[in-house]
């Protein structure tokens, strides 16, 4: 007789709004499988009305975070690298799982993923100084112009690179001072909600990043035509889709990150996925005694 | 009231063809439609000339014009040349600038005060400023992917369409910054003040810019529509209205084609309990009241700190009763003619909509000329958020007035708009300022003044006030491939 194994305890994969794991609203959920087809989990297919509640979540979260000094918000995103790198194994075996890459290459991907955060920490306390100016009017005037965060911007993360894209279109999102509702890969979405708990333990305030999972092509127009949402990134839509959203997004002169082909998630990425989210502001004084 | 003599500016300076064709290719051209429209002086209601409106064929033209002078000429030229043709355009402004203020104010109705002093110093510094770029590209902090000190790429051809409250300038805005970058233009003027930028293509000639560089179409709607979707462009830069604006973002969706967007406004202004009362006035009066309240970045909204509401308004009444409306090439004018009677119907409009609301009209008591559009500065008091003329863009000069107890309330009550171009803020408490300027979702924020600009300093807007910026190093941004 063979001692019975241990049942392993497996985990419910929710979404993510305003820092709680809410079940989908709609109670829908689809089947996730591995790239070699095996059943992984059910996610949870986020509606309408999820997408409304996170685009609240995201709005509520905004002046706080948006208001948080530079300093504070590059530590939260180097905290967030932190736990990261402390569930290494569990994103690599995930990673191994939607991908189908070997562990070795899956622990690769996810070190690139701590070190992309750690990389966009940086830029907190740094971005500003590149998009700001003292502006030499032709008068007596203190003339000065700075960069602040555009708003809430809805981000359809790509289906490939499923932590790793993941992670490279939350950073620059939130780093300079957004708040942002994140549609994940819809073949791969387990390693979002996992940095969800990630996100969830790093001291990053709830609504600042919202995730759904579900279909990309349900949830992506509800959120380019939502009215308080101030910009998308559709780096993630299909082509038809983007073209869709890119209209739907017009109605209330969202900012638009079309998608731009294939993007090498390893490279280093530059600076315009921050500043497709800044805007500048420029305050005029007298000078006078 | 003193009495003034009246002064006009003298008409001869200018020099108005009695038809104009379009410029392409660095020549004039006939319209290949045959549309005819009349140019009209707003303050008289004179013909001033006659134009064409552009259809797709010639619109189709000048693009082709400028595709071929953008791979032919000017996007191998060095930036020192480039540099040195746009110096030469902003000389020639210079020498030409009473000829040009007087045309502007002739054509658009404005004061020749505002257009000799503001308008056309703008313009020409505004080339001045963009020459230096061209060839300090590298410099400038845009460099992709070669890392530091790559020269950056321009985008190719630029579709510009302006409108008529700033003809001139907005042309400025909008060609000096693309041809520094090394782009070539189309650009279309608005259809009721055409002539200014129909004059430009002649400083164009004088200044030896090669064919193609510059081309402009005139007409309306439908031109600025060809223009939008013809897919050899590039660029697509606009300055107008909210609406139009929303077009452009919707025709541009699938197409690699860039664009900035400088749209509506509905800015407030906010007066504080503290602030220097007589400096505020004229503040609100420049606010609102410069170019009749045709401005984007107008203080439409006033804001005022109950406590010193009263006074406040009985100060700007006392002041609005000064100002002078009439000719517009009267030197003494304060006050020029509406744009056009299509405005006049607008600004009436929704000025009947204030007091259907419920808010109290005050309009200075000015005497109107028998001819020509016109409209007396007028302020509403008892205006609440909801109402229609605190919400929606008047164009004219019409100031909504609102209060507040609190700074909280007036972030709250500046910040409850679709629109967020500009905001003012009179105190004289400096940690308020920069409070008050760090919570305003504008994109330019004057404190103790109003209306300032300056081919440095970027302009542009929140929210649906369209994306982008004018103006400084940011401009450089809307022309190159970054």
């Amino acid at each position: 007789m063979t001692e019975p194994g241990r049942l392993a305890v497996r985990k419910t994969y929710k979404l993510y709004i305003g820092g709680a794991f809410p079940r989908s609203e709609s109670g829908r959920s689809y089947a996730v499988t591995s790239s070699k087809g095996d059943f992984l989990a059910n996610a949870a297919r986020a509606s309408r009305k999820d997408a409304r509640d996170a685009v609240s979540a995201a709005r509520k979260a905004f002046p706080g975070w948006s208001g948080a000094t530079a300093y504070n918000r590059g530590q939260i995103l180097y905290r967030i690298a932190e736990m990261l790198e402390g569930r290494r194994a569990q994103f690599a075996a995930e990673v191994a799982d939607a991908d189908g890459v070997s562990a070795r290459k899956a622990g690769e991907l996810v070190d690139a993923a701590v070190d992309r955060l750690v990389w966009y920490a940086g830029w907190s306390d740094k971005i500003g100084v590149l998009r700001g100016s003292a502006n030499p009017v032709a008068g007596p005037y203190f003339n000065l112009s700075s960069a602040e965060p555009t708003g809430v911007v809805a981000v359809v993360a790509p289906p490939m690179g499923p932590l790793l894209g993941l992670v490279s279109v939350i950073a620059p999102v939130i780093v300079t001072g957004n708040t942002c509702v994140v549609v994940a890969s819809e073949r791969a979405p387990l390693p979002a909600i996992t940095l969800a708990e990630v996100l969830a333990t790093s001291d990053l305030p709830g609504g600042v990043v919202n995730l759904l999972t579900g279909r990309a092509a349900e949830l992506a127009p509800w959120l380019s035509a939502h009215m308080d949402v101030n910009a998308v990134d559709l780096t993630g839509c299909p082509d038809e889709l983007a073209v869709a959203c890119e209209k739907d997004a017009a109605e209330n002169l969202k900012r638009v990150l079309r998608p731009a082909g294939k993007v090498d998630w390893l490279a280093e990425p530059g600076i315009e996925r921050m500043t497709a989210f800044l805007e500048t502001k420029t305050v005029w004084h007298p000078i006078g005694v | 009231m003193f009495e003034y003599a009246p002064a006009p500016e003298s008409r001869d300076v200018v020099d108005i063809q009695p038809s104009y064709g379009l410029f392409v290719n660095g020549e004039w051209v006939d319209s290949l439609g045959g549309e005819r429209h009349k140019t009209i002086n707003p303050a008289s209601e004179e013909v001033l000339a006659e134009f064409s409106y552009a259809v797709e064929a010639d619109v189709d033209r000048a693009v082709t014009a400028a595709r071929k002078a953008y791979d032919s000429v000017w996007s191998r030229l060095p930036g020192r040349e480039r540099a040195k043709y746009l110096f030469r355009i902003a000389r020639i402004i210079q020498e030409r600038a009473r000829e040009l203020a007087v045309l502007e104010s002739l054509d658009n109705g404005k004061p020749i005060r505002e257009s000799r002093d503001v308008d056309l110093p703008l313009v020409a510094a505004h080339f001045f400023y963009y020459a230096g770029w061209a060839d300090k590209l590298r410099y400038a902090g845009f460099g992709r992917g070669d890392g530091l000190g790559a020269e950056p790429r321009p985008l190719g051809v630029a579709a510009q369409i302006i409108p008529w409250n700033f003809p001139l300038l907005m042309l400025a805005w909008k060609i000096a910054p693309a041809l520094a970058c090394g782009n070539t233009v189309v650009l279309k003027p608005a259809e009721t003040t055409p002539l200014t930028a129909l004059a430009f293509a002649e400083i164009c000639r004088q200044a030896d810019l090669p064919p193609g560089v510059v081309n402009i179409v005139t007409g309306a709607g439908e031109t600025g529509r060809a223009l939008v979707e013809h897919p050899d462009v590039n660029k697509v830069a606009f300055t107008g209205s909210t609406e139009v604006g929303r077009m452009i973002a919707r025709t541009v969706a699938g197409t690699r084609k860039k664009v900035t967007l400088e749209l509506g406004g509905k800015a407030a202004n906010i007066v504080f309990d503290d602030a220097a009362l007589d400096q505020a006035v004229e503040g609100i009066v420049n606010g609102i009241f410069f170019n009749q309240g045709h401005v984007c970045c107008a203080g439409s909204r006033l804001l005022v700190q109950e406590s010193v509401e009263t006074e406040l308004l009985d100060a700007l009444k006392r002041r609005l009763s000064t100002l002078r409306l009439g000719d517009p090439l009267d030197k003494n004018t304060d006050i020029g003619a509406i744009n056009s009677a299509a405005q006049l119907d607008k600004i009436r409009s929704l000025s009947d909509a204030g007091e259907q609301e419920g808010a109290e009209r005050w309009s200075a008591p000015c005497p109107i000329p028998d001819k020509g559009f016109w409209f007396p500065p007028t302020l509403f008091t008892g205006v609440a958020q909801s109402h229609r003329i605190a919400r929606e863009e008047i164009f004219g000069p019409v100031l909504s007035v609102l209060t507040f107890r609190t700074p909280a309330e007036a972030v709250e009550k500046a910040n409850n708009s679709p629109y967020g171009l500009s905001a003012g803020v009179w105190t004289e408490k400096g940690s308020r300022i920069l409070w008050m300027a760090d919570k305003l979702r504008a994109g330019v924020v004057w404190a103790n003044t109003f209306n300032r600009f300056d081919p440095t300093s970027p302009f542009g807007g929140y929210k649906e006030s369209g994306y982008g910026r004018e103006g400084g190093r940011h401009g450089l941004e809307a022309y190159l491939d970054v």
